[in-house]
């Protein structure tokens, strides 16, 4: 078993979503992708995050693929045959003062301009419409309809599934142990055997960093581990997902009644060990910003907490493009934002790697911009 | 539940939906509703089971009740006091909304 | 109330209690945590404040307790009751909730004595209203002298014929005794017998409580193999089978118990590593002989590590302290074994009878791994058997991985009541040791926190519960 030799396609390093991803939109252009995971498929990023399919509040070079992605997710069963838990009840970011508010209609006017007219502002009314449980201080804020959210879990099962349904090979527990190409090809040594394509793809995530190094390429990605709290149960009290301009915080109750709880507060990761440490005066903080939108949710009790590993760019956009080896291309380092990305990255991928070039803009996400 | 011996524990009040209950001091809310021969304290949030104390020493979450207005309390980790309310929790928690008014959802009259 | 201590005990059960009032007669600040209002843990609950006044209905094991609450009392340890500890990370930062505060201490010595929990006992209508675990009866009559007339005690285990034993003592009538001790465990414990003799005063006890019982007229049906509670609202029989034959008993009550095993889900949050024990099938913490675990200034001590009893667990309290000490500077490593070494030799003697009793109360298989579709394996989020055996034929391979597939351990008991039924059913659908399952991925808080005790955690120090 472990010195037999996988031939593919494409091998495609990292069973994240955006493995996953890149793996059934290959699937689909009739290539055979073999993914090769350290651990098993969404042990990290992909798995624990915050589940956000959000355009709110985007980075703009991101703005085409977070649309893309928008309507992907709207027909998403059609892709992974499952709906992934996916429900849109729109995203408020919420105001407290009036500084706030006028930076978010800064905000608003320079989307305009660039021809993004997705994000709106709305008043105290339409704010207490939207969200009624919000604290009575809060006087309006930004809101995207058809933003939302998904199951982290259940959406890497559903492409990993579809993935293996269209003939896709995944091997697990399979750490990279060298990468080397020979006459074209590129040659991968795992713990799990061994394999070879013309084509590799790097979607290691917060990993993304060293195989880039192994396909010649320079990509500082920071390890993070951004923290998370959820609660048990409640009653259906909120809608739309929830931030707020002037704190760190993102906020949103499923339709099972639970209520996630995030923001950019961070633990501290142990990536050799797979380990992430909670810190919780970071939660404490998460927890007060929460408390102060919605005063209610005091008595809520928090049943867990936790942090996955995470990739970190410097400049908070991914890695998205061809190395610069022939044959080689990279998707990792999504910064906390990657979840409602999927999607569309990995037909971006695909199309590179099909016909080499894509109808995304994806220019400010290359590599080389860290050469 | 019976008592099996008389003590010379004072006596509080409390209330289980809408019923007045005596129920003796140092007690946990799941001792005074076992002894009123109560063992259903909520219905489960996915399927509406009935469920009832199971533990008694906080490890099993079954006994949830609402306590003066706040769901998902322990009924076995928490002692009664005099004029507590309780309510079987029915589903998910609810948590106390702000009512138009200003008024929080549950507040004693 | 400070905000660092030399040593922190969480748990004021046999083994934190004696820690406790070892660690306070050196120099060095002590600090017990324990969420109940008075000291004793579970197997020594309400001790100190007992009101039934015939004593030999809860026996003068029970009572052995009080010895331990007055060394506690006269200690001086400070001791923090109604105390709920949700976090103890590696760094030994102690994250306590009391009253609807939060706050956190942090301690160079940590023991960790938590005790012991029921073992889960997954049978068809192990969920419904009316059925409690016998250990859950004995706190009702330990803590409010309250009994249940006309119950069926049904499972295996000391605590199950203990709780009987008290009932009758009590007055109480008894329904009826199912015990599903699987005959051929006498044929598995025979091999221990020889050094469960030297602890014939135990043995005797345990045959006296079966032979009362059966004098007393109660039902006493041995060789049960299988159990169903039925009812829709609540329970309203048991069914129970002997050979190829079924039997049924109408029941509006049911104290079921098959054995006890250690709350690990506080140590294991930390990050300490536990092994699988094939004999007790449960997870055992690693620890050396001072009970330090593979976290540096971590220690775990009492029924928390293994299943020992109570005299075993005061015991390793004990040199769990001594060790802790040591550690703190306060006792050198000559006085440190010596101050031990008569605590050692009581210890060996208590875990004499633990492999005899580990071998005749070994739950069978069935009655750990539901062979029904519809037995409720997490209670909390209401996943049945089925559905955790079709995760693994759909590649789950642990029970972290079981979140991509059902609810099933993310409730609020954090897998208390169906961690060790997971990963013994994963463990057997796969055919792998369940050592290789592991168990599930536990974080803090240990205990539900309310959201505003978090946001106010990082509220100026000092402020903590009675201050202002």
């Amino acid at each position: 078993m472990a010195n037999s030799t996988h031939t593919a396609d494409v091998i495609i390093i990292g069973g994240g979503l955006h493995g996953c991803s890149t793996a059934v939109h290959l699937a689909r252009a009739g290539l055979k992708a073999i993914i090769v995971e350290k651990d098993h498929v969404g042990r990290h990023a992909s798995g624990v995050n915050a589940g956000g399919v959000r355009r709110l509040g985007r980075a703009v070079p991101e703005l085409p693929l977070a649309n893309a992605a928008l309507d992907q997710w709207h027909t998403i069963q059609e892709l992974v045959d499952e709906d992934c838990e996916f429900a849109s009840p729109g995203q408020v970011k919420v105001a407290e003062t009036e500084a706030e508010l006028q930076a978010l209609s800064a905000r608003r006017n320079k989307l305009l301009v660039l021809g993004h007219e997705h994000e709106e502002i709305i008043d105290r009314a339409q704010l207490r419409e939207l969200v009624p449980a919000v604290a009575p201080h809060c006087i309006g804020g930004m809101w995207v309809k058809g933003d939302g959210h998904a199951n982290p879990f259940a959406t890497v099962q559903a492409f990993k599934r579809k993935a293996l349904s269209l003939g896709c090979h995944i091997l697990e527990n399979a750490p990279v142990a060298s990468l080397i190409k020979q006459a074209g090809i590129w040659r991968v040594i795992s713990a799990q055997g061994h394999m070879e394509a013309p084509v590799i793809v790097n979607c290691a995530g917060a990993w993304g960093g060293g195989i880039a190094a192994m396909l010649g390429d320079r990509a500082p990605v920071e390890f993070r581990a951004l923290m998370l709290m959820i609660t048990a149960r409640l009653q259906p009290f909120v809608k739309p997902v929830i931030g707020a301009q002037g704190r760190s915080l993102s906020f949103k109750q499923f339709g099972n009644g639970t209520v996630l709880i995030g923001g950019a507060y961070q633990g501290r990761a142990e990536p050799d060990r797979n380990k992430t440490h909670l810190d919780f005066s970071g939660l404490a903080a998460n927890a007060a910003a929460a408390a102060a939108i919605f005063p209610a949710l005091r008595e809520a009790r928090i049943a867990r907490c936790w942090a996955g590993i995470e990739g970190h760019m410097p400049d908070s956009i991914p890695v998205i493009g061809a190395g610069i080896e022939e044959g080689a291309f990279h998707a990792f380092g999504f910064s906390a934002h990657g979840f409602a990305l999927s999607p569309v990255v990995g037909k971006v991928i695909a199309d590179l790697v099909t016909t080499g070039i894509t109808d995304m803009p994806i220019d400010a996400f290359s590599i080389g911009r860290f050469h | 539940m019976r008592r099996i011996d008389q003590d010379n524990q004072p006596q509080v009040t409390i209330e289980f939906e809408g019923k007045l209950l005596a129920a003796r001091r140092g007690d946990s809310v799941a001792s005074a509703l076992l002894e009123a021969d109560q063992w259903t304290f909520r219905t489960t949030p996915v399927n509406g089971e009935a469920r009832g104390p199971f533990c008694m020493m906080g490890v099993c979450f079954d006994c949830l009740v609402e306590i003066d207005g706040v769901a998902n309390c322990q009924a076995c980790m928490m002692e009664v006091r005099d004029g507590m309310s309780i309510k079987r929790q029915q589903g998910a928690g609810d948590i106390r909304l702000p009512l138009p008014n200003g008024d929080k959802k549950g507040d004693a009259p | 109330m400070k905000t660092h201590y030399d040593i922190a005990i969480v748990g004021a059960g046999p083994a934190g209690m004696a820690a406790a009032s070892i660690a306070a007669e050196h120099d060095v600040s002590v600090l017990l945590l324990d969420e109940q209002n008075d000291a004793g843990g579970q197997i020594y609950r309400a001790v100190s404040r007992q009101n039934i006044t015939d004593r030999s209905i809860l026996g003068p094991d029970y009572y052995k307790g009080q010895d331990l609450v007055s060394e506690l009392r006269s200690s001086g340890a400070e001791h923090i009751t109604g105390a709920t500890v949700w976090q103890v990370s590696p760094e030994r930062e102690i994250g306590i909730s009391k009253d609807g505060k939060a706050w956190m201490v942090t301690a160079d010595q940590v023991i960790i004595a938590t005790g012991a929990q029921e073992r889960p006992f997954p049978v068809p209508g192990w969920t419904l209203p009316g059925v409690m675990s016998a250990g859950g009866a004995q706190v009702a009559l330990k803590s409010s002298g309250l009994a249940e007339p006309d119950a069926v005690f049904a499972g295996s285990g000391p605590l199950l014929l203990l709780v009987a034993y008290q009932y009758m003592k009590a007055g109480i009538p008894i329904r009826a005794i199912l015990d599903t001790t699987p005959r051929i465990n006498l044929l598995r414990a025979l091999p221990h017998l020889p050094s469960a003799l030297t602890s014939i005063g135990e043995l005797i006890k345990g045959r006296h409580w079966i032979a009362s019982l059966v004098t007393a007229g109660i039902p006493f049906i041995k060789g049960v193999e299988d159990l169903k509670l039925l009812g829709e609202d609540a329970v309203t029989k048991v069914e129970y089978r002997i050979g190829k034959r079924w039997h049924k008993i109408d029941t509006t009550h049911v104290f079921l118990h098959q054995g006890v095993v250690p709350n690990v889900n506080l140590a294991m949050s930390a990050g300490c590593a536990h092994n699988w024990s094939k004999v007790q099938l449960c997870w055992h913490a690693q620890t050396d002989r001072w009970a330090e675990s593979d976290i540096q200034g971590i220690a775990i001590a009492g029924d928390g590590v293994a299943i020992g009893g109570a005299l075993a667990a005061e015991h390793q309290g004990r040199i769990a302290a001594f060790g802790a000490l040591h550690r703190c500077g306060a006792l050198k490593s000559v006085e440190r074994d010596s101050l031990a070494a008569p605590f050692r030799k009581a210890l060996s003697r208590e875990l004499r009878l633990r492999p005899f009793l580990d071998a005749i109360f070994q739950p069978p298989k069935h009655l750990r791994i539901p062979e029904g579709e519809d037995t409720i394996v997490c209670r909390c989020e209401e996943v049945p058997a089925a559905l955790i055996r079709d995760s693994v034929a759909l590649g789950c391979v642990g029970p972290n991985q079981l979140k991509s597939f059902s609810r099933c351990g993310m409730g609020p008991c954090q897998g208390r009541f169906c961690g060790l039924t997971v990963s013994e059913m994963i463990a057997e659908a796969c055919g792998v040791p369940v050592s290789e399952v592991g168990a599930y991925r536990l974080r803090p808080p240990v205990k539900p926190l309310m959201l505003g005790e978090l946001a106010a955690l990082n509220a100026e120090p000092g402020s903590t519960p009675g201050d202002g």
